[in-house]
């Protein structure tokens, strides 16, 4: 599992990323009541915000980690955002991305790298 | 733990918003609310009765016709008919206790001193903190501390003793739910929350939760919903100002912003206050634009409290719309993120009040 500093996870199978938000967003969050996903085949950029997600408190962009193709959404954290709560980094991840540079994911942070910025 | 107007207010304890909204509106929840302004205000006369006409002169509301024991909702306004800020002020014998908001006291204060000062004595109580205790079991928990205290009606007070301090409990709140808010000795204060959340049923609530039961009961949040820039009619406050205050009445008008606030009381106001119930799940938050037309266009007013409802089970807001719209049922569309998102006006509150105002009504709840 790899990270970003706007706290995403990903996990890579192939040239494909799951991305979902960490558990230490998911306590800064709260409870989220809203999430809006992107469109399957939606062509991204780094850095593109492609997803929301919102909590009792406020409304957070989520980010594309890398540039790609959204090949799969989780339409299960749409229709119930507590997923998102109660297994951040299982049921609740968010969409799939097809890295257009599979090399990217080298580049993201590692679980202590990550540990060392929420720390 | 946030800012808020200068002291370190919890968003919410361990279980969260949701849990803590649902709590409050099922068992019972305690708020440290010990921010707010309590401000005596006394005559210099000793007459009660010159403090309330005193308070008039800047209030539009009946202070004069309050009775010992009870409490009373008021604005403040200024010379435009704006809303300088809202509380409740509370008859003791020949003395009014006012509550108001943390962010405003000191211009309370000052207000106060200028208008009303020569005649009255007032004192920003900085040694006294604030306890809420709301929902539907707070009566059998603070019956166990204070005997007597179920005895009490929506805005009925009366003056209670810890450690041989006075103690003042009102039945009223910020939830639209059964409910007291006590204040007490600030030294007493940690103890007497630790007593209470040692009762059947009593979880501690956060800022966060007391926002979505206020949004929930219609209730208006300072700063928010209302500010100098909104008239009490507009803020659908009308029904504040009495018969008494209004043009015939006895005491008619006096107050600043006097001559806006009665007419619109009968002409109606250019814009008012509404609740807004979006379609999806969507959230339309504070400053939100409302559109009559999915197409866009003229924008017909705007959200100035907007978020999840947990007791709703879905997002609710309230905002200002022009007279002509906001009738309850029509469709509006918020623009979010840049969509037009569908949502229909609605009567508030979201969820109805259950103010307990009959003696012995309490004991019927359980």
């Amino acid at each position: 599992m790899r990270f970003t500093e706007e706290h995403e996870w990903l996990v890579l199978d192939g040239d494909v990323v799951t991305v979902g938000i960490t558990e230490f967003a998911v306590e800064q969050l709260g409870d989220i009541v809203f999430v809006e996903l992107p469109e399957t085949d939606a062509v991204v950029d780094a850095a593109d915000d492609v997803a929301v997600v919102e909590s009792v408190k406020a409304a957070s962009d989520v980010y594309a980690p890398a540039t790609g193709t959204i090949v799969e959404v989780n339409q299960a954290i749409v229709d119930n955002p507590a997923l998102v709560n109660d297994d951040p980094l299982g049921e609740g991840w968010f969409f799939k991305l097809r890295l257009a540079v599979p090399a990217d994911y080298e580049g993201f942070l590692d679980e202590e790298e990550y540990r060392g910025l929420i720390n | 733990m946030v800012p808020f107007a200068g002291y370190e207010m919890p968003v919410q304890y361990r279980d969260g918003i949701i849990s803590e909204h649902l709590h409050t509106r099922t068992a019972a929840s305690l708020f440290d609310v010990s921010h707010m302004g309590q401000i005596l205000v006394a005559a210099n006369s000793g007459n009660p009765a010159d403090a309330a006409l005193a308070l008039e002169r800047v209030a539009p509301i009946d202070i004069l016709g309050l009775n010992g024991g009870r409490q009373r909702y008021g604005l403040f306004t200024d010379t435009n008919g704006g809303i300088l800020d809202d509380f409740m002020v509370a008859r003791q014998g020949a003395q009014f206790l006012i509550v108001a908001n943390a962010s405003r006291k000191t211009e309370d204060v000052e207000l106060l001193a200028t208008e009303i000062g020569g005649r009255c004595g007032l004192e920003l109580l900085e040694d006294r903190a604030l306890i809420a205790i709301q929902g539907p079991s707070s009566g059998n928990a603070l019956e166990e501390v204070f005997p007597g205290v179920t005895e009490l009606c929506f805005m009925e007070t009366r003056e209670f003793k810890m450690n041989g301090s006075p103690v003042w409990i009102s039945c009223s709140g910020y939830t639209g739910e059964d409910g007291f808010e006590i204040s007490v000795q600030a030294a007493d204060s940690e103890r007497l929350f630790v007593r209470l959340l040692e009762q059947e049923g009593v979880m501690p609530a956060g800022l966060g939760a007391r926002d979505s039961l206020r949004l929930e009961a219609g209730l208006c949040l300072y700063g928010n919903d209302i500010d100098d820039s909104t008239s009490p009619v507009e803020a659908a406050l009308g029904w504040m100002v009495p018969a008494v205050r209004r043009r015939g009445g006895q005491r008619m008008g006096g107050f600043p912003g006097d001559a806006r606030i009665l007419s619109e009381i009968e002409m109606g106001a250019p814009r008012r206050r509404v609740g807004i119930r979006p379609e999806g799940r969507a959230p339309m938050r504070r400053g939100t634009v409302l559109h009559a037309d999915r197409d866009g266009g003229k924008p017909i007013g705007e959200v100035t409290s907007g978020g999840y409802g947990p007791t709703v089970g879905g997002p609710v807001s309230m905002g200002y719309v022009g007279s002509g719209h906001g009738n309850a049922g029509a469709t509006a569309y918020g623009e979010v993120r840049g969509r037009m998102l569908e949502a229909s006006f609605r009567p508030l509150p979201f969820v109805g009040h259950r103010y307990i105002r009959q003696g012995g009504a309490r004991r019927e709840v359980h």
